[in-house]
């Protein structure tokens, strides 16, 4: 039944995680800056990033977006600390494992959990992706630099 | 009213579960006339046109010329041989845009507005870029209509062309042709009628909205995806050089060079879309067969009671005109705190389709600052059902998400 899919999309796990807003506003000088846009829909990220040799100190973003990019940058940005490329290439392929409806092999953010129903939703996919996406990118504009 | 015309749209009948379509300014669903021509052709009349001599090459020739004939008349021009086939009402304008900037100069100026589909402002900014020319915008104002007192700071000696929206496809504000189309004379710039979102409300008449070039798409106004029309003044057609270039627009080919058909043809380069341009003559011809005066009305009924209903949901905004001069049926709002997509998925699993997003009007967004709105856009067939389950949703949808 399709009345299903958005009662489970918008499970409470979901709204909190979103309201909670981790990591949300900005560093007064950042080392590195990154924003990453979704065209279907203007959303918008923009996250800021202290770090050192490959890994992330500090982050803070503001995030223009649904409720579904609001709750995955929230948890991205409670993973934020220490993590490198490999981290944030671990957590990337658990999302896309989860939205193609599989099991993931390793749950490194257990909390991404919470995005199954998404699976069923293609369109929204790239809404849960945009902050893991933003993390990406901040990490190797990050590797280019070194920082005192 | 809306239950006979409601018949006569296949996809309300075939539907079991609850459907409440507001997205038609995206696209409307496909009228029984237009559904008919399309299949017939494709599956008893299929030949190639203005090529073949036996019956049946003849036979879809001549029907292909009807369809031309009936969307002419549609669109109040006596000639049909002033409107030329396009895939639509994006090729339409990067047709004009390619064609009317190649005879301007390093310098010269074109007026959009910042209301603009992405579709009349990305072909320009290339053909601007191609050509050292400069884009200018009319702003708009806070009800969403353009600010027409503008615009003569805005025109100057270089003006040569003036390209806005018939009506807003985020706000359905509609803009005020005859002012546009006077300031286009005055300045000698050539006045391009994005009309995408004006014929499914009604035939119109052409020389009365005194524009020089039209675009507009078969899928918006209750036809196939995949045809749509140009229609330029002759003068304008005859002298301008042809876009896409190939077969059925030539008269001529030598390896040495070719000469060009006359328009339409010369703007038709390949085999066009047939089974789509007869539906869409189908469309015009059932189109112009109803009375739109009464459909007008209950337009109007129902965008007012839209209106009323959502002025009155806790956290929610409206964006464009409040009163119904001047706009259509397509209603953007926002609610504060609640993301369009949110909004537009949670109500789209309870049977209700309507568009959240920025609706390719980047610009637009950015003059009211927000990054998406929800969109709900009123077509023939909508009725005070689809009103009560928006406005329903929209309750409980503020409800859980805000
Ligand atoms: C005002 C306006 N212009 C242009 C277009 C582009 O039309 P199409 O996608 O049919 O080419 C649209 C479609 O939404 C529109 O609303």
């Amino acid at each position: 039944m399709t009345g299903m899919a958005s009662n489970s999309l918008y499970n409470q796990a979901i709204i909190e995680e979103a309201k909670a807003a981790v990591g949300s506003g900005t560093i007064e000088t950042p080392h590195v800056s990154v924003r990453c846009d979704n065209p279907l829909c203007g959303d918008r990220i923009t996250l800021e990033a202290l770090g050192n040799n490959g890994h992330l100190a500090e982050v803070a973003h503001r995030t223009r977006g649904c409720l579904l990019t609001r709750a995955a940058a929230s948890i991205a940005a409670r993973h934020a600390r220490n993590l490198d490329t490999a981290g944030i290439e671990a957590a990337l392929q658990q999302l896309d494992e989860l939205l193609s409806g599989n099991k993931p092999l390793k749950e490194v953010w257990p909390e991404l959990a919470i995005f199954r129903p998404v699976a069923s939703v293609r369109s929204r996919q790239d809404c849960v992706r945009l902050p893991l996406q933003a993390l990406s990118l901040a990490l190797a504009k990050l590797g280019k630099t070194s920082n005192p | 009213m809306s239950s006979t015309l409601k018949k006569a749209f296949p996809i309300f009948a075939s539907r079991t579960e609850r459907f409440h379509y507001l997205d038609s300014a995206a696209t409307g669903q496909i009228c029984a006339a237009a559904a008919a021509a399309l299949l017939g052709y494709e599956t008893t009349a299929r030949a190639n046109v203005k090529r073949g001599v036996y019956p049946l090459a003849d036979a879809a020739s001549n029907a292909f010329d009807a369809a031309r004939a009936s969307i002419a008349r549609y669109i109040g021009i006596d000639d049909a041989n002033e409107v030329i086939f396009t895939s639509g009402t994006t090729m339409g304008l990067n047709l004009l845009a390619h064609c009317l900037t190649a005879e301007l100069a390093p310098g010269d100026e074109i007026l959009l507005s910042e209301l603009e589909h992405h579709s009349n402002i990305v072909p320009w900014q290339i053909a601007a870029a191609r050509r050292s020319l400069i884009v200018r915008a009319i702003p708009v104002k806070k009800d969403g209509t353009l600010e027409l007192a503008a615009i003569e700071g805005l025109l100057s000696a270089r003006t040569r062309i003036i390209a806005v929206a018939h009506t807003s496809n985020v706000t359905g504000a509609i803009s005020d042709t005859s002012r546009i189309a006077e300031a286009a004379r005055a300045a000698g710039a050539y006045f391009v009628l994005d009309g995408a979102q004006a014929l499914p409300h009604g035939p119109v008449d052409l020389k009365r909205l005194g524009c020089d070039a039209f675009a507009a798409s078969g899928h918006k106004m209750f036809s196939a995806t995949g045809a749509g029309i140009v229609w330029m003044n002759k003068e304008l057609a005859h002298r301008l050089p042809p876009f896409l270039s190939g077969g059925e627009m030539i008269r001529t080919v030598s390896l040495k060079g070719s000469t060009y058909a006359p328009p339409p043809h010369r703007f038709e380069a390949g085999t066009p879309p047939i089974g789509a341009c007869l539906a869409m003559g189908a469309a015009a011809e059932w189109l112009a067969s109803l009375d739109w005066t009464a459909i007008e009305s209950e337009e109007r009924r129902l965008t007012r009671r839209l209106l009323d209903g959502l002025s009155a949901t806790a956290h929610t905004t409206v964006l464009g005109p409040a009163g119904f001069c001047h706009r259509r049926g397509i209603i953007s709002f926002d609610v504060d705190g609640v993301h369009p997509h949110d909004l537009c998925q949670f109500l789209g699993d309870r049977g209700i389709a309507l568009r959240g997003g920025h609706h390719c009007a980047q610009p637009l967004m950015e003059r009211f600052n927000l990054a998406a709105t929800t969109r709900a856009s009123l077509a023939l067939y909508n009725d005070d059902a689809d009103i009560d389950a928006l406005l329903e949703g929209l309750e409980s949808a503020v409800r859980l998400l805000r």
